[in-house]
């Protein structure tokens, strides 16, 4: 931290913004986890039960299933965008693209449209009249063509699908950026090695980016585990058989529609506790700048 | 560099795959947007969008948005410049313990603290207001904010701001008149990011708004999607209306969504 100069008028500047942060954010971060620690339908006197929701998160299926469907969702929002952006981000790196600004402006663009809409654009495509089925008729693959989000063995796919779509850009501009900063001589050295793509891929690329990479894991894994608008709006209600219900979902569902608020908030924590884990052992991981 | 002919072939294909993949979700919105609300009718049809701003009472849910937006926006900018120009200049005890504390702000999603802020908010009878959007969203925006902007305010040097106290100025005109006009770029990227923030979002909206009349345009379209009776043109005319103003303060502000997504997280 730059060296300042002594000054108590420092906390006067810093109050409103603390006294905001702490009424809506701190204090009821920590009502959450009071809750977390009653029986309670939201209308009518809790009842003290300790621990008693996060046990029964553990015992019952609703909330291992969400979070195993977010361990599916987690290939689709981190793994496939973290690798594409990689290898797009390399060959962008190669030689002078043209037109790279139009690129980067078209790939970046889902990261910044409101997730209801992308859920919306995404619903047509998936429909059964939509574009995905047309285009296998067309192809002749007309045994594949149905409800992609009826279909409780499709439904996650395809929101998987929206999540790479949304990650990618983000993850290539992040990498590009990257790639920018190493030094031209790492790259001058590895040619005249007669180094190949790939070979100057593992030898250059990859170890300067490993505080990019964390970055960019820590920002998809965070938003596969708290994902909510895009389900939600594509598959209703958890979704055909609850194929498709996420921890979200699961606070959303019980806190405000079947009157278990303690258990709601109990979700609450854990995707908290989650959350924070995956900053710290991720930056801890790649040894990421953070300070 | 030498690369060979081969490569940038398919180098370019392979651009131009990611490209058409990354547009033709909204590329196909937007053309279902102007088609006719009738089976079989040719022809542009732009009239769908004054039907969504009106019928489908779009211009309402937009106006809400620009009410909830500017406000959070407004909020968020004057108390993350005062926190941030105290944590970035000044020393004073705890400073350290309580930027970490406001850091926390950064990693709590906020899916969970809506649960008690409903019930907070509800005892206080805010719920059903726009209150209830406006401040756990500035609450939820002040910890990027202050963390940027500290970050600015670190970076600029001392001698300026002796120079502006030797010309009479106290820490207050140095903050307004001195050192903040010289931190527009990370200004501006703080106002596009919290905007689009608060613009696209959701959850909240979900839970604490009833009132038609208060709706947000993410909610709006949410409701307007799952109703039976919908067009595909006037649900699609909605869904442009809704992302319009991000998307094109994005094509004009670019740099800055793109510095402040990733350079905050790197930095962060």
């Amino acid at each position: 931290m730059a060296a300042g100069e002594p000054r108590r008028v420092g906390y006067l500047y810093i109050l409103p913004a603390f006294l905001v942060y702490a009424v809506f954010l701190l204090i009821p971060l920590l009502h959450s986890g009071w809750l977390s620690l009653f029986d309670w339908d939201g209308l009518t006197p809790g009842r003290w039960i300790g621990l008693g929701n996060y046990a029964a998160l553990v015992d019952g299926e609703g909330v291992i299933a969400a979070f195993g469907h977010v361990a599916v969702l987690l290939v689709f929002f981190a793994a496939l965008p973290v690798s594409i952006g990689l290898v797009l981000a390399t060959a962008l790196h190669r030689f002078e693209v043209r037109g790279l600004a139009f690129f980067r402006t078209a790939f970046f663009l889902p990261q910044v449209v409101a997730m209801v809409v992308v859920a919306v654009a995404w619903q047509r495509i998936f429909s059964p009249d939509g574009a995905l089925n047309d285009v296998l008729r067309a192809v002749g693959l007309d045994g594949l063509a149905h409800a992609w989000l009826g279909d409780s063995s499709t439904a996650l796919l395809a929101v998987g699908v929206v999540g790479t779509w949304v990650q990618t850009g983000l993850a290539t501009v992040l990498f590009l950026g990257g790639i920018g900063k190493i030094p031209g001589e790492l790259f001058d050295a590895a040619r005249l090695d007669g180094a190949l793509a790939r070979t100057e891929f593992r030898a250059v690329i990859l170890p300067a980016l490993r505080a990019e990479i964390g970055v960019a894991l820590t920002l998809t894994v965070i938003a596969a585990l708290r994902t909510f608008d895009l389900v939600y709006i594509m598959t209703p209600l958890g979704g055909p058989g609850g194929s498709t219900t996420v921890p979200a979902y699961e606070i959303y569902h019980r806190a405000f529609q079947s009157g278990q608020v303690g258990s709601a908030a109990a979700i609450g924590i854990v995707i908290t506790v989650l959350a924070f884990s995956i900053t710290f052992a991720i930056t801890r991981i790649t040894g990421g700048q953070r300070a | 560099m030498k690369t060979s002919r081969a490569e940038r072939a398919g180098t370019y294909t392979v651009l131009i795959v990611f490209t058409l993949f990354a547009l033709y979700p909204m590329a196909a919105i937007l053309v279902t947007a102007l088609r006719s609300t009738e089976l079989g009718q040719g022809g542009i049809h732009w009239e769908n969008f004054a039907a969504a701003w009106t019928e489908a009472r779009f211009g309402s849910y937009l106006t809400s948005s620009l009410i909830v937006s500017v406000a959070v926006v407004v909020s968020t900018v004057v108390l993350s410049v005062l926190a941030a120009y105290a944590f970035g200049t000044m020393r004073f005890r705890g400073r350290g313990l309580l930027f970490a504390l406001l850091l926390l702000g950064l990693t709590v999603p906020g899916e969970a603290v809506v649960v008690p802020l409903y019930f907070d908010l509800r005892d206080l009878g805010l719920t059903d207001t726009y209150f209830s959007l406006i401040l756990p969203q500035v609450a939820q925006s002040v910890a990027f904010g202050a963390f940027w902007m500290r970050t600015y305010f670190a970076s600029t040097s001392r001698a300026v701001v002796e120079a502006a106290r030797l010309d009479g100025a106290g820490h207050w005109q140095t903050l307004w008149r001195v050192l903040l006009p010289m931190g527009r770029p990370a200004l501006v990227t703080l106002v596009v990011l919290v905007f689009m923030w608060t613009w696209n979002e959701f959850l909240l909206a979900r839970v604490m708004i009833t009132s038609e009349a208060l709706r947000t345009a993410p909610l709006g379209l949410q409701f307007f999607s799952g109703k039976a009776t919908t067009s595909v043109s006037l649900l699609a005319a909605a869904s442009v209306l809704v992302a319009l103003p991000v998307v094109l303060l994005y094509l004009f502000l670019q740099r800055h969504f793109i510095r402040g997504l990733v350079d905050g997280s790197l930095k962060g």
